[in-house]
């Protein structure tokens, strides 16, 4: 059994080159996709009619005067061409500088890490709970295609994709945190502890909301989906027959079923990184959570241009990866798709 | 039973179905033809700020009850779901309009045009929905023209995409194959062949984008990029009233995110109905 036939290994190898080649051209379509963004966001920035110098300056209007706007927009280098304030931008950004956030005075490399943390933290958490739940509701719903629970959940999952993320966590807010008073209001931490006293509970307790919103929020595609699946499969031939031999219950489910929409699954979940994202700017809005979303709207607000600039770049890189990984996962895991990868060479 | 045969039968549900699904899109339509019209007639004077009647809680005379200004909350969510629909309205009609013209271009317009447009779609794809209306909305610099340009913008890719599709499949026909061989133009198949073909799914595509285009809407005016505080839009309306939350006034936030809920499933149905009309084999 171990031994493996001549032509086997050759496959093996031509398929091991073959990823090596795809992952490469991965990283180059990530690098063109990243230099087109830049480019375009860099431009449409140039298009905003917000002032950066007074968005710099902000409630301190009365105390600079016009010659120190001049002194700054100068500094700044604001009326040189947009292309040469683009290439002095993308030197810097290579050599890894991105700039210095106007609203937080420090490096957006430095803003960045410290709230990608959070945000990571929050989207992590919800990502598990969305998968791991979002596809035992659509189990059970597609194992009992018409009866009274299925049509309880998919009812549940089409009200909950049409409610905004917001309101169902000022719902949580309201019920949980004002009326029970179970949780804090908000914030990523206790207010008035200084932050070395801050405890992994305390974290966790304030993210138990947030996180709470986000995989509600993002149960309802993973299960209207892993149902569909799991009805297609048990309308399928070999269901049929299986059912003919006299397997029944979650027994079949799981010997026919599982792995079939095991995979689609997944890959939505991989795919759904975007959605996720845009959620988590949502939610840590309403709870006041210090991560990237809230950094977002901080910068869009206030016309942070730096900090913008990096966390779209940032937001990209994130939903690329989870493209890639969900290809990657259809290369690995499904031996078709791998034959099929080696057939080409 | 009824002699019928299982043909029969099936006939019978189908219509039945199909009866179901009009009368469902007849009262779907008119419902948000009520909301848009009483938010356009309403009486303004029930928004004036009325001191005396602050901060009640939901009752007959004020179903929503008032906020801390005393104005009714009903009114106010009226008016805010009518601004909503008609924001939600252009930009999913922007969105789909791009989409219709990427799709044609790129199935009809060559290998390079192809090419760009799936370019283009990977882009768009490629940041986070919520992020690209923010930057869009700071490039506007906030207010009504950002919020439809944004939502414009980024919705029309999927759309796109399956219409490309379609038009793929149309340029095989041998209806489209005749056409071009008879000489005429790219420009004219794509108009007079492809687009009669494709208005269905456009249609529908435009009316499932709606809650989504309605949702974002009510997300970034939330988040105090979209239209200002002064309008009365729905992302306003529940702003404020996270800052009341802590103090008890829970019908601030509760009553009209329903209501937006509530709309927002209605044009969801109205989606679905249309293409269970319009494509009963496919759904």
């Amino acid at each position: 059994m171990t031994i493996m036939t001549g032509g086997r290994m050759r496959g093996m190898k031509s398929a091991a080159v073959n990823t090596g080649t795809w992952l490469l051209n991965k990283l180059l379509r990530l690098l063109l996709l990243l230099a087109a963004l830049s480019v375009i966001t860099f431009w449409m920035m140039s298009l905003s009619p917000i002032d950066p110098v007074q968005a710099y300056i902000g409630a301190e209007t009365m105390r600079v005067g016009p010659a120190q706007r001049e002194a700054i927009a100068e500094y700044w280098g604001l009326y040189d061409p947009m292309h040469e304030r683009f290439t002095r931008w993308l030197s810097a950004m290579l050599s890894g500088d991105m700039g210095t956030s106007m609203i937080y005075r420090a490096p957006v490399a430095e803003v960045i890490g410290e709230k990608v943390k959070h945000s990571l933290a929050l989207m992590c958490v919800s990502w598990l709970i969305t998968g791991i739940s979002g596809f035992l509701i659509g189990v059970v719903a597609g194992m009992n295609k018409g009866r009274w629970i299925d049509r309880i959940l998919t009812w549940y999952c089409y009200a909950i994709a049409s409610t905004p993320a917001f309101w169902l966590g000022l719902l949580l807010l309201a019920v949980f945190a004002v009326w029970l008073g179970w949780f804090p209001v908000g914030m990523g931490v206790p207010a008035g502890v200084p932050a070395y006293e801050v405890t992994l509970a305390d974290r966790l307790h304030h993210m138990i909301l947030p996180a709470l919103t986000l995989s509600l929020i993002g149960l309802a595609p993973i299960a209207l989906h892993t149902r569909e699946k799991l009805i297609g499969v048990l309308d399928s031939e070999y269901v049929t027959y299986a059912r003919a031999r006299g397997e029944r219950g979650f027994a079949l489910v799981r010997r026919h079923g599982l792995r079939n929409i095991a995979l689609p699954a997944l890959t939505l979940q991989f795919t759904s990184f975007g959605e996720l994202f845009g959620g988590a700017v949502i939610a840590e809005q309403v709870f006041s959570y210090p991560g990237l979303g809230q950094a977002a709207v901080d910068a869009g607000l206030k016309g942070d241009i730096p900090l913008l600039m990096g966390i779209v770049l940032c937001s990209a890189v994130f939903v690329f990866v989870g493209n890639t990984v969900a290809d990657l996962l259809y290369r690995f895991v499904d031996p078709r798709m791998r034959r099929k990868g080696g057939a080409e060479s | 039973m009824n002699g019928l045969g299982a043909k029969g039968r099936v006939f019978l549900r189908e219509r039945n179905m199909r009866r179901r699904s009009a009368a469902m899109i007849v009262i779907c339509l008119m419902l948000l033809f009520a909301v848009v019209l009483c938010g356009a007639l309403a009486d303004d004077e029930r928004l004036a700020a009325r001191p005396e009647l602050r901060n009640q809680p939901p009752s007959a005379a004020f179903w929503f009850g008032t906020d801390w200004l005393g104005r009714d909350m009903f009114v106010r969510t009226l008016k805010g779901l009518a601004t909503s629909i008609q924001v939600g309205l252009a930009g999913a009609a922007v969105s789909s309009l791009i989409a219709a013209a990427a799709g044609l271009i790129a199935a009809t317009g060559g290998k390079t045009a192809d090419r760009i447009v799936s370019w283009l779609i990977d882009l768009f794809l490629s940041v986070p929905h919520l992020v690209t209306l923010i930057l869009i909305a700071f490039v506007c610099g906030g207010g009504l023209t950002g919020i439809v340009v944004g939502i414009g913008l980024t919705h029309w890719p999927g759309l796109a995409r399956l219409l490309r599709a379609e038009a793929l499949q149309l340029k095989s026909a041998p209806f489209v194959q005749v056409s071009a061989k008879l000489g005429r133009s790219k420009y004219w198949i794509a108009v007079r062949h492809m687009l009669p073909h494709l208005a269905p799914q456009w249609l529908i595509g435009f009316l499932l984008m709606f809650p989504h285009a309605i949702l974002h809407e009510a997300s970034i005016t939330f988040l105090g990029l979209g239209l200002s505080p002064h309008e009365p839009a729905i992302g306003i309306i529940l702003n404020e009233a996270m800052r009341y939350l802590s103090n008890g006034m829970w019908w601030l936030a509760i009553c009209p995110g329903a209501a937006l809920v509530f709309i927002v499933r209605l044009f969801g149905i109205l989606g679905e109905r249309v293409r269970l009309l319009a494509e009963p084999k496919r759904s």
